[in-house]
């Protein structure tokens, strides 16, 4: 009497696989799943006509928090699971559709809904989902729109508070109220009814068979739930969250949207005075090139916007020398230079210059520094030193290939982060985003994207979630796709291949490995008098730990801390140091292009918070090609 | 030149600026080419942007000189293309400008440019050409009188951006239908060719527009790209070739239709959505694309819903409502989907509210935009009502609920604007379909005053449309009947039925059939008055099928019930007999001799009626004639005959019976008694028993 539609399902002899509930990227395609509803009364005793066929099992197909709650029962291909008195799910392969079971359903009390396990996020810009209705049952009481949490689910969708509907026996619309208005077409049995969201507008439109009906609901509040509800017995829903194709062409509507945003943005009103804007600009980038020391660059930029360069053209040079012997290896030299061009900044900066000696100790294990490489009679272009400039300034628009190449490696040697307090500067556009994250409370969270991340904006996001997995980082599986992510690490070009073949500590030279070990102990003896004079600090703890624990392994480099040696890691060393000797000449420690950029970034991720949908149709990467 | 110069100087008030034209007019006479080219460009940096002097210029006579030496052989390359740019600048001034350029044979000189080598100077001669084409008031036929140009501009199609943009946006606006109406209702039909010679469409067509313009629709460029759309668009409107040969075209690996409807997506500029929906649109109605394809439902259908909303700009409005109802307005499940998207029929409601309040508030010149645009919006919105309310009842009913509806459609019906009438009587007319709203809204709102009122002295196409509606309203049920033949319909149709226009014939005979159908004596007696016997034999003779059979229509709507019968053959009867005889003999389908037939039957069913069918040999051998036709139609209507006058109840019946079966009426009876068909053995059984009583 009520199993019709299981009957149905038995005739396809798929096996049952597990329904997608992760809601991911692209929430508008991916799966949702309804939620268990929790209900006074005990839930029914499994249907007569089944029960002797019926086995409860623990169902792969639920979220383990809801599985104690819901008993499932087996049928042939089928797995049916009571939600409530009123409604039951059906799954069959990777099909899963809600039943109304038993009841009269000649009064509202009658009406059950089911709504989705998360409300949209204001973050994916346009939400969308379709509802198929397999059978329209007696008479078609069917509702489906959305509700916020807490809106009592017996009742159909739009009746109550905080709760909209499109109700198919009448072709109404409910918008929290019990009298509905006439909006569009009844639908019934094989209509695909499909419900769009937009988040920047707050508004609603349903669809019938793939054709809008125009907009149902405006001034929408956030955080809804999708919400379907049946009111008389036999009627069966399927939903579409994007796990098949939609009717409607979703797609198409989503390009309006994002060409409105991105015209928006083009078409910013800027300063009216005439030429300022164009001065601001070009101030921009000439701080930029100045900051990363292309000195011939600046000069030339400057010469033709007529902009004057605060800092003098030997302090820049002087920078860029250190820069280069920092991405080099060659950290007793950068050491000493600094100290030379520089004699009081890195007296002042004890912190700085224990970071900088791990980093040299670090190189010498890799063999590349200078000290070990004049006892290791290498010639100084076999190890992966770099190129004459610094090339990883070299241009923004690196080749994303090459970030990938680095990127893969840099996983496969699966290791943890060492350098803790730079890679979370470093990757600080990434933390930003991921709202929810114990991340974003780091005491960084104030600095702003970093400089090499300039680099490698290509890579794509698969890439991203890799290194991040190999970080220390309890990472929770969610990335909202409107934020701007970053990967923490960066791509330039180095000899990888050659290095991996002759990987020997030190350079494979004893007096090399001796005069490693003896600076391992001055560090040490740092250390402690660091800590004496300063005071505890578990970044400096953490960090020489780390390097001290490339000794451990007679492979450092295929080690679990050997993503060290990757030379990628000298880049947020070399970043600190370019930035604390701009200090001393009271230069700003970051660019402002690149301050603009982080700010860009964050205000993203803030709109995505404060449930602001044009955040999805913008993303930095757009304007940085 | 120099009377030339002296005649517009005199009559016009001069003024320091016309000396100063006066000035680059002199220096196109210096001896020395150099400084006659100085001179050119110059006045090009004069002109650009300033009508004033553009028409200083003409008015001085530089026009002439200036294609004087654009075709000097002995000029440089250079200085002709100087020429052309100036010339093209004088052209995108007035109207008036436009004229003064034409007048001086200006569309030769450049056809005759485009053969130079020099690429620089057939772009600029082309640049020329597009903008005196795209002017209202050039005639397209200028570009058709020199056969050769078609084929010599398909060839420049390759040479660069530039020419493909000028060449596809002349084609686009010399390609025009002799239709009176240019976004497409078909209603009349009139015919698609020109007078003389292929229409435009063929003669591109044949010179291979298609192929060579094709790839264009990939160009990198946008406006290359925008005006082969805009051409395919022109080229395929009503033209089943075009459109059967479009939809097979490959660009690119991909099928036409696909690239129409890649330029369909939203993130597409509207002017490209537009117009591929509208290339769509015609391929369709040419038959060309199924209604049912995806393409069409999914695609082309919601895009021009979507460019009726508010957001859109009033002309893209206009143009999507337009569009639209061509698109929608053979197919009643498009109308269906159409009616339930987006709101469109409450969308449409909005176009009627120009110009708005606000505006005539904020400002001047949104006022003044919106009343330019307000009656092209209003008549859109009307032809898409008529096309949503053409077939489904559902529809019809929730148009006539929206807001006012016929208030604004009688209110249509006496604005000043041609357009707007015939759009809103077009709307009455496919609202007139219902039975419901027959009785119920059109009597409400006394739709026949403002009908009838439109039917005085309108033009013929507000006529025709007119016309018919009145057809619907003349309906025996229609409660509007009455009144409207209390306001002189019978005299409005029957001077409609002597039109030279054929519509208008066959709605006014039809209107006054249906006038007849169960009227009483004194309509049938006027209508018989107003029309004149001269007019129903003229009817009776016409050459279209239509008219005839109407007309015969009336003739039996008129020859029911036996009083009216006797009394319309007893004025009329010599006459009709005649006319009954003559189409009998004449060579007509079997549907015009059957109605004819049936006409006799009911002149043998009154009472002194019959003798004129005893009294006529000629008839009865007919009668008997068809009683053996191979039709079994003919044969059945016939009988009909035969059976009214042996009926045995009435006076002379013996007589009637005896002289039929002299013509050996009862031997056919008897065979006919054994006939195969049901109806005909019945018939015959049931005339054999008149004889038998």
């Amino acid at each position: 009497m009520i199993w019709i539609q299981v009957e149905h399902y038995k005739q396809k002899k798929s096996n049952i696989r597990n329904i997608p509930v992760s809601d991911s990227p692209g929430a508008t395609r991916r799966g949702y799943m309804w939620q268990y509803i929790l209900c006074k009364k005990a839930p029914h005793s499994p249907l007569p006509g089944f029960h002797h066929q019926a086995s409860t099992i623990a169902s792969t197909a639920m979220p383990p928090s809801h599985r104690s709650h819901v008993p499932f029962m087996v049928y042939d291909f089928c797995i049916c699971c009571i939600l409530s008195p009123l409604l039951c799910l059906v799954f069959c392969g990777e099909e899963c559709c809600l039943g109304r079971l038993t009841g009269h359903g000649k009064t509202p009390k009658d009406a059950a809904s089911v709504r989705a396990t998360h409300p949209i996020p204001a973050a994916c810009g346009i939400y969308y989902f379709e509802v198929k209705i397999v059978s329209k049952g007696r008479d078609g009481y069917m509702g489906i729109g959305l509700s916020a949490q807490g809106v009592n689910m017996n009742r159909l969708p739009g009746w109550d508070k905080h709760s909209y509907g499109y109700h198919g026996d009448d072709g109404h619309s409910f918008c929290s109220s019990g009298t509905g208005q006439p909006y569009g077409p009844t639908f019934t049995t094989g209509d695909v009814i499909g419900c769009c969201v937009n988040l920047i507008n707050n508004t609603c439109f349903y669809t019938k068979n793939g054709h809008s009906l125009g907009i149902a609901f405006t001034d929408l509040p956030p955080n809804l739930y999708p919400t379907v509800g049946l009111q008389t017995p036999g009627e069966v829903v399927d939903a579409n969250f994007g796990q098949h194709p939609f009717v409607f062409d979703i797609e198409d509507y989503m390009r309006e949207w994002r060409t409105k945003i991105q015209a928006q943005i083009d078409r910013f009103p800027i300063g009216d005075r005439e030429g300022e804007w164009q001065t601001m600009i070009q101030k921009m980038v000439s701080s930029y090139l100045v900051h990363h020391g292309y000195c011939a660059t600046a000069e030339a930029f400057a010469r033709s916007t007529d902009q004057t360069v605060l800092e003098e053209l030997a302090s820049i040079k002087n920078r860029q020398r250190i820069q280069k012997l920092v991405l080099a290896g060659r950290m007793g030299e950068a050491i000493e230079t600094t100290q030379q061009l520089y004699p009081s900044l890195l007296e002042r900066n004890p912190n700085l210059l224990f970071a900088l000696k791990v980093r040299q100790f670090i190189e010498m294990v890799n063999g590349t520094d200078s000290e070990v490489r004049c006892l290791g009679g290498h010639s100084p272009k076999s190890q992966d030193s770099y190129p004459v400039s610094p090339r990883s300034f070299s241009s923004p628009s690196m080749s994303p290939s090459h970030g990938m190449n680095i990127h893969s490696l840099a996983t496969s040697k699966g290791s943890s982060t060492h350098f803790s307090g730079y890679e979370s500067s470093c990757s600080n556009g990434v933390i930003s985003n991921k709202a929810h994250q114990s991340y974003c409370h780091s005491k960084h969270q104030s600095t702003s994207l970093n400089v090499p991340e300039l680099n490698n904006i290509n890579v794509s996001r698969s890439q991203q979630a890799n290194s991040y997995s190999s970080n220390d980082v309890d990472m929770e599986t969610e990335h909202y796709s409107n934020g701007v992510a970053e990967t923490s690490s960066n791509g330039f070009l180095n000899e990888v291949d050659s290095s991996q073949l002759r990987r020997q500590l030190c350079g494979g030279s004893q007096a090399a490995i001796e005069r490693m070990i003896h600076f391992g102990r001055e560090l040490q003896a740092m250390s402690e008098q660091l800590r004496r004079e300063c005071g505890k600090n578990t970044a400096n703890k953490k960090m020489l730990k780390d390097a001290f624990s490339l000794l451990a392994y007679s492979d450092p480099w295929s080690s679990p801390v050997g993503n060290q040696l990757d030379p990628i890691q000298r880049e947020p060393v070399c970043s600190v140091l370019n930035s604390a000797i701009l200090e001393t000449h009271n230069l700003p420690k970051q660019p402002p292009l690149a301050l603009a950029m982080g700010q860009a970034s964050q205000c993203l991720g803030l709109m995505a918070r404060s449930g602001i949908g044009s955040c999805a149709f913008a993303t930095v990467e757009d304007y940085l090609h | 030149m120099a009377c030339v110069l002296e005649a517009p100087l005199r009559m016009s008030v001069l003024s320091e600026v016309t000396a100063s034209s006066r000035h680059y007019v002199d220096r196109l006479f210096d001896p020395d080419p150099q400084k006659v080219l100085q001179g050119v460009i110059d006045m090009k940096n004069a002109v650009i942007g300033n009508n004033k002097q553009k028409a200083n210029l003409i008015v001085l006579g530089a026009v002439p000189r200036l294609l004087y030496l654009l075709q000097q052989e002995t000029s440089s390359t250079e200085l002709r293309t100087e020429c052309a740019v100036v010339l093209g600048s004088l052209a995108m001034g007035t109207e008036n400008n436009v004229k003064s350029l034409l007048d001086c044979h200006i569309i030769p000189a450049l056809l005759q440019g485009l053969l130079s080598p020099d690429l620089k100077f057939i772009e600029a001669c082309l640049r020329c050409l597009r903008t005196i084409f795209t002017s209202p008031v050039t005639p397209e036929e200028l570009l058709y009188t020199d056969a050769t140009v078609i084929p010599h501009l398909m060839a420049l199609l390759s040479r660069s951006r530039y020419t493909q943009e000028y060449i596809c946006q002349i084609f686009s606006h010399c390609c025009k239908l002799r239709h009176w109406h240019s976004c497409g209702f078909k209603s009349s039909p009139q015919p698609l060719l020109c007078a003389n010679g292929p229409d435009h469409q063929t003669i591109l067509f044949n010179h291979g527009a298609v192929q060579n313009i094709a790839h264009l629709l990939v160009s990198t460029s946008y406006k290359v790209q925008m005006q082969a759309l805009k051409c395919f668009s022109v080229l395929a409107f009503e033209n089943p070739q075009v459109s059967m040969t479009l939809v097979n075209v490959l660009v690119d690996g991909e099928l036409l239709p696909q690239i129409f409807v890649k330029m369909l997506q939203r993130d597409k500029p509207i002017e490209m959505q537009l117009t591929s929906a509208k290339c769509l649109t015609y391929m369709c109605r040419a038959g060309a694309i199924r209604t049912d394809d995806n393409c069409i439902v999914l695609k082309t259908l919601p895009c021009l819903v979507r460019m009726c909303s508010k957001e859109r700009l009033l002309e893209e409005r206009v143009e999507g409502a337009e569009t639209l109802a061509y698109l929608i307005e053979t197919d009643v499940e498009l109308q269906r989907i159409a009616s339930i998207t987006d709101h469109l029929i409450a969308m449409l409601a909005d176009y009627f509210k120009y110009p708005s309040s606000v505006s005539a508030i904020t400002d001047i010149k949104r006022l003044d935009h919106d009343l330019k645009h307000a009656h092209e919006l209003r008549q859109a919105a009307f032809k898409l009502y008529a096309s949503l309310g053409a077939n489904d009842e559902d529809i019809r009913k929730k148009i006539i609920e929206t807001e006012n509806m016929m208030d604004r459609i009688v209110n249509g019906l006496s604005e000043s604007s041609i357009k707007v009438r015939l759009a809103a009587v077009r709307c009455l007319h496919s609202l007139s379909r219902s039975v419901q709203q027959l009785r119920t809204s059109f009597q409400d709102h006394a739709v026949w005053k403002p009908l009838m009122k439109v039917l005085q002295n309108a033009p013929d196409e507000i006529l025709v449309v007119a016309s018919s509606t009145l057809c619907n309203l003349l309906l025996e049920f229609s409660p509007s009947k009455e009144p409207i033949l209390e306001s002189g319909a019978v005299e409005l149709l029957c001077s409609l039925t002597q039109s030279e226009n054929l519509a208008l014939r066959v709605n006014g005979i039809w209107a006054l059939m249906n006038m007849a159908f169960q009227a009483e004596q004194k309509i049938k007696s006027d209508i018989l008055r107003g029309l004149s016997t001269e007019q129903l034999f003229q009817l009776l003779s016409d050459s279209d099928v239509n008219v005839l059979m109407k007309t015969l229509g009336l003739l039996r709507n008129l020859l029911s019930t036996r009083p009216h019968i006797d009394h319309i053959m007893s004025s009329h009867g010599k006459q009709i007999m005649q006319a009954v005889t003559l189409i009998l003999e004449g060579e007509h389908n079997i549907e015009v001799k059957e109605q004819t037939l049936c006409i006799l039957a009911n002149i043998a069913d009154g009472t002194t009626a019959k003798e004129l069918i005893m009294t006529n040999d000629d008839i009865l051998q007919k009668i008997k004639y068809y009683m053996s036709h191979s039709n079994a139609k003919l044969q059945l209507a016939a009988m009909f005959c035969i059976s009214n006058l042996v009926w045995n109840e009435e006076e002379g019946s013996q007589e009637r019976q005896d002289k039929l079966r002299d013509m050996g009426i009862v031997d056919i009876l008897h065979k006919l008694s054994q006939s195969s068909d049901p109806n005909l053995c019945d018939k015959a059984k049931t005339a054999l028993q008149q004889y038998l009583a």
